[in-house]
């Protein structure tokens, strides 16, 4: 019942938030943390009490909702979902954390769309019917919109608009291959069914099941992203708040990952084994494409954005590689990733507070007045390019080497990725925190404040544990399909 | 077994000290953790190597805990990589060149950096690079050892930026790093290629693959050994790879001394020695290595002919000793090359020691041209850059001469070098006398071109270390290093007969060099300002000597292959194609909706001719 409390409870605060501006205009963000708290109390508190250790997808929650087409509100845990929920949780922290002082309009409003947000993944991960599942992708989506286009900086409603789209196209492919499996369901057993576990029942032939799949293979291809379909990430996260950004490169992009994982690879083992080369070779492509991008970025967020991409490939690649090791890799990488360029857009906009600018050009020796803060980015920025110790390392590492030996071609040229990281990571640095800016000035700002801080120990913390002692993601036995 | 845990990590308390109270610390304190958490690691290593030498433990093998494992992709076994050390010869000897020599030096640095505002990050940085090169030499395998690996690389990019506010000092740390990590980049893939080959990438189970049944195709050892030896030539600023380590030279000179001739550097050395196991299993690697080695010591030694600054020079020459110690691995006189690493890093961290303080007496001047006279003005200094010099130019009696003597003597014999490559390191030890005697010339004899007072500097601190680095220079060649239980001998099935004279040739080749230069630099010798000048500008002017000055035009090279187009491509996709092919959609939509748009204007008339048309077509086409 847990989950379903927490999405409960995180929806029912979500309105209080909007609903108690009125009366206390400091009030929603403190109803907002309450939330999450509690939230993460309750999910604890589920996984402390139960017997067993979530090895298989275990139906947690089970409920008819729509008895007409056999529509279930079923939720499941397996240890994959329960790390994604870990992180959301972490992030949710995080993305209230960096708010605390930078948003000061309509404030009411902007808590309840990050609540509903966090609700949304939660759903997502958790929902084993998967009608359910697509309402919380499209739970998650709207309120994320609307922080683009209400908080965001100057060009939103573009921005909020390309991100919608995209969204909004791709998971029309993946509600048309959802609607055709129900059918098919209907066909062989007789009855409507949206159960995950229904349709792994199902027998396909081979044409039927690659059709699927790639109705599937697109709406999560899009949300990972993958190049071609990439280009509403560097928009979107360069227009977001902060917080936004966080969502979005934290969690977001991991549910496309997830996804990729349980409604591709599991479910259609075979058409996506066959499809790998193709899936592979978007993975490479994305991470060298997003390097090269990243490079040519003179917007410190677009950069992280275009570097999202690039490590979001490794994932992508290490996923259809189809072996334990590249498994491990991509797991570790969507942890990873998620830490550190949350990190990295935090820190971007703790900048951009500051300085009102997200121009690398109007940067330049900022290490002079905050020593602390670039050391941080130095160690975020470390972590990007995968330097060892950190977590990113271990993720790449893993994903290398389970690719290459798939296909060593694949994998050598995602290890020039790694120049192309370290290249685009210095850029970052240096611009920003080292030398002098063009006009020979330096700007003088504040230092890390104790909540921003905070912020950044605690994520820098964890980068390091998983990076030298990544047992303890690893103890999950990640073993899905293997 | 405590102790060899321990080892790497006390620098690693004082970086956390440094860092985590910074100013709050007096000069006083920070210095003294800083080097005491130092001198604890080199006393640590001195004990271990005590045990290795005189009791019966060859090896000592600690292990911390589990890092990760890796699945075997063909037989589903699980292989751990862990966080654990070894220690044999080969590594203890490193670890005490490491921590001894990194010890004498922070010492000399922290007398040296006292004025500087940023001084405790400075000796901060310099504590986690220790941290980092001790694990890269402890490594039991070799994703630890690339741990250290890109540690060293990381604090090296910090140091060589450290006053970053220079912008050359930022590019060259960019560069430093970028070019290094090309390298690593080749390491990573080796890696790869030799789990997915053998399953394991501990370095004592590579090694003892490699001695016995050899199970990989020589294809395969092929690549899996070049790989390896892109890494080791990235760290270790060999061709084609070695156009960092003059620019490096931005950096302090305590670093420079450091990371950039004694310890940093010769990674790379360390690496193929530490799997030499695997590279005897391919031949015409090995015949590569050599390649490098000599072509390396020979395009440095030209370059560090005609340069101006002094720590440039410095830099060359050390890219042309790596280059001396590559071409011993190439030979497969692996104990020589060790050896010789060892001694290179006492008298080239004396030599640049030397030449920071001399620059802080001159007052930051670093061109050897503005120099002269310095043999009077600054005696002390004088002295010990002599017994430098000594040692690098190899006369007879200095630890150079030994370490460079075995080298060379290696060679003829060798079956994958040869007396070719054997005349064109004597040639280089040719030009390294003369550009020895060049800057010595120029620097210290003659009389003062530049009337500027001397910065006296009182420091003990940096009188004793330098001192002590004089005496390791001197006596160094006495230590009695037997790597013979961790280096197996190349076989020489032909043994080629060689000629009686090599020996005494090698012995008069400094002579020669000393002598030429005797002659052919007495301008700079005698001091006439007038020719001195002159050559100075000859530099500029002169087209082969300017072609020289800029290492023989890598860097042009390397500008216009390579970053010139990478630029390009940046700057011309800026805006990211796919995107744009993407909105062509969101602009078709926008076209359409224009259109259907304009077409509901609310005129009558054009609604009427509208129908007109619709209708004569309908007709048109009902009709026909």
């Amino acid at each position: 019942m847990i989950i379903l409390l927490m999405i409960a409870l995180l929806l029912v605060f979500a309105l209080l938030a909007w609903r108690v501006e009125k009366y206390f205009i400091q009030a929603p963000k403190v109803v907002a943390l309450i939330a999450v708290v509690i939230a993460s109390f309750l999910f604890c508190f589920q996984l402390f009490q139960a017997e067993h250790r979530f090895e298989v997808w275990t139906v947690i929650v089970d409920a008819t909702w729509i008895e007409a087409f056999n529509i279930k509100l079923q939720f499941s845990l397996d240890q994959l979902s329960i790390l994604l929920i870990s992180l959301t949780l972490l992030l949710a922290f995080i993305a209230i954390a960096i708010s605390w002082q930078e948003v000061s309009e309509r404030q009411g409003f902007y808590y309840f769309n990050i609540l509903c947000a966090i609700a949304g993944i939660i759903g997502v991960f958790a929902a084993s019917d998967v009608f359910l599942f697509f309402v919380f992708w499209e739970v998650m989506l709207l309120p994320i919109t609307a922080l683009i286009a209400i908080w965001g900086h100057e060009n939103r409603y573009f921005a909020a608009v390309k991100f919608f789209v995209f969204t909004q196209v791709s998971s029309l492919c993946m509600l048309v291959a959802i609607i055709m499996l129900a059918f098919m369901h209907q066909q062989q057993v007789g009855q409507f069914s949206f159960l995950y576990s229904d349709w792994q029942q199902l027998a396909f032939s081979p044409e039927t099941a690659t059709f699927l799949m790639i109705g599937f293979f697109i709406a999560f291809a899009v949300k990972l992203p993958s190049v071609p379909f990439h280009s509403w990430l560097p928009d979107a996260h360069t227009q977001a708040p902060t917080a936004g950004s966080v969502l979005l490169a934290g969690i977001l992009l991991k549910t496309g990952a997830y996804g990729l994982i349980r409604f591709v690879i599991l479910l259609f083992p075979n058409a996506s084994m066959q499809f790998a080369p193709i899936a592979m070779t978007l993975g490479v492509v994305s991470v060298l494409y997003g390097a090269k991008m990243a490079f040519a970025q003179s917007d410190c967020k677009r950069l992280i954005a275009y570097s999202s991409i690039s490590h979001m490939g490794f994932v992508m690649m290490a996923l259809f590689a189809f072996n334990y090791n590249a498994f491990n890799g991509a797991i570790v990488t969507i942890i990873a990733h998620g830490i550190s360029s949350a990190a990295l857009f935090c820190l971007a906009g703790m900048i951009y507070h500051r300085i009102h600018t997200r121009d690398l050009a109007q940067m330049g020796n900022l290490a002079l007045s905050a020593p602390w803060m670039a050391g941080v980015t130095l160690v975020f920025v470390a972590a990007a390019f995968g330097i060892p110790g950190l977590a990113n390392f271990i993720g790449e590492f893993y994903s290398l080497l389970g690719v290459f030996a798939v296909s060593p071609l694949h994998a050598l040229l995602a290890a020039l990725g790694m120049i192309g990281s370290a290249i685009y990571g210095l850029r970052l640095f240096q611009t920003a925190f080292h030398g002098v800016k063009r006009d020979n000035t330096s700007t003088k700002i504040e230092d890390l404040s104790i909540r921003e801080g905070a912020i950044c120990l605690v994520l820098a913390v964890l980068l390091f544990l998983i990076g030298i002692y990544p047992q303890v993601l690893l103890q999950f036995t990640f073993q899905g399909g293997y | 077994m405590m102790i060899l845990a321990w080892l790497p990590f006390y620098p690693l308390i004082s970086f956390a000290l440094l860092i985590a109270f910074q100013r709050q610390l007096s000069w006083k304190l920070a210095s003294v953790i800083s080097v005491t958490t130092v001198l604890l690691s080199a006393l640590s290593s001195g004990y271990l190597m005590w045990q290795l030498s005189f009791n019966d433990v060859t090896t000592l093998s600690v292990n911390l805990w589990q890092w990760f494992t890796l699945t075997s992709f063909d037989t589903g076994d699980t292989h751990q990589v862990n966080i654990a050390f070894y220690l044999d010869r080969l590594s203890a000897v490193m670890v005490c060149v490491v921590s001894g020599v990194g010890f004498l030096i922070h010492c000399f640095a922290a007398a040296y950096m006292k004025e500087d505002p940023h001084f405790h990050r400075f000796m901060a940085y310099m504590n986690l690079f220790l941290v980092a090169m001790l694990l890269l030499v402890l490594a039991d395998n070799l994703v630890l050892l690339y741990l250290g690996w890109e540690g060293v690389g990381l604090c090296s990019f910090l140091l060589i930026g450290f006053w970053y506010k220079v912008p050359e000092n930022a590019a060259a740390a960019r560069k430093a790093f970028i070019i290094t990590r090309i390298g690593d980049t080749a390491l990573v893939i080796g890696l790869l290629f030799l789990f997915t080959s053998l399953n394991s990438l501990e370095i004592n189970t590579l090694n003892t693959l490699a001695q016995g049944e050899w199970p990989l195709t020589e294809q395969r050892t092929f690549w899996i050994t070049i790989l390896l030896l892109g890494g080791a030539v990235g760290k270790s600023a060999q061709l084609p790879l070695q156009t960092w380590l003059p620019d490096a030279m931005a950096g302090p000179t305590p670093v420079s001394a450091l990371i950039h001739a004694a310890t940093m550097v010769t990674a790379g050395v360390y690496l193929i020695a530490r799997m030499h196991h695997v590279f005897i299993q391919s031949p015409e690697v090995m015949t590569l290595i050599a390649w490098i080695g000599v072509l390396t010591l020979l395009i440095a030694g030209i370059t560090a002919l005609v340069q101006s600054d002094i720590k440039r020079i410095l830099a060359y020459s050390t890219m042309s000793q790596i280059g001396y110690m590559m071409l011993a691995l190439g030979a497969g006189a692996w104990s020589a090359s060790v050896f010789h690493l060892m001694i290179h890093a006492f008298f080239k961290a004396l030599l640049f020691l030397t030449a920071g303080a001399v620059i802080y007496a001159l007052h930051h001047q670093q061109n050897i041209f503005k120099m002269g006279g310095l043999l009077k003005r600054l005696p002390v200094e004088s002295a010990f850059f002599i017994v430098g010099l000594a040692c690098l130019v190899a006369l007879p009696g200095t630890s150079g001469f030994f370490s460079k003597e075995a080298i060379i003597g290696h060679l003829w014999q060798s079956p994958t070098a040869g007396p070719i490559f054997w005349w064109l390191a004597i040639i280089g030890a040719l030009i390294t006398s003369i550009y020895s005697c060049r800057l010595f010339f120029l620097a210290f004899m003659g009389s003062a071109r530049e009337n500027i007072s001397i910065v006296k500097s009182d420091g003990v601190l940096i009188k004793a270390s330098l001192s002590l680095l004089v005496i390791l220079s001197l006596f160094g060649g006495w230590l009695n290093i037997d790597l013979t239980t961790v280096f197996q001998p190349l076989t020489t099935q032909v043994m080629k007969q060689e000629p009686s004279w090599l020996h005494s040739v090698a012995v008069a080749t400094p002579f020669i060099g000393i002598a030429f230069s005797w002659w052919i630099f007495r301008e700079y010798r005698l001091g006439n300002s007038t020719k001195i000048a002159q050559s100075y500008q000859s530099i500029q002017t002169n087209r082969v000597k300017r072609w020289c000055y800029s290492g023989l035009g890598f860097d042009s090279l390397y500008t216009h292959l390579v970053v010139t187009p990478f630029m390009f491509i940046a700057k011309v996709n800026r805006k990211d194609l796919i995107d744009q092919l993407v909105m062509l959609c969101a602009w078709y939509a926008k076209l359409l909706r224009d259109v259907a748009a304009s077409l509901q204007n609310g005129l009558l008339r054009w609604y009427a001719a509208a129908f007109a048309c619709g209708l004569m077509l309908w007709l048109g086409a009902w009709l026909v």
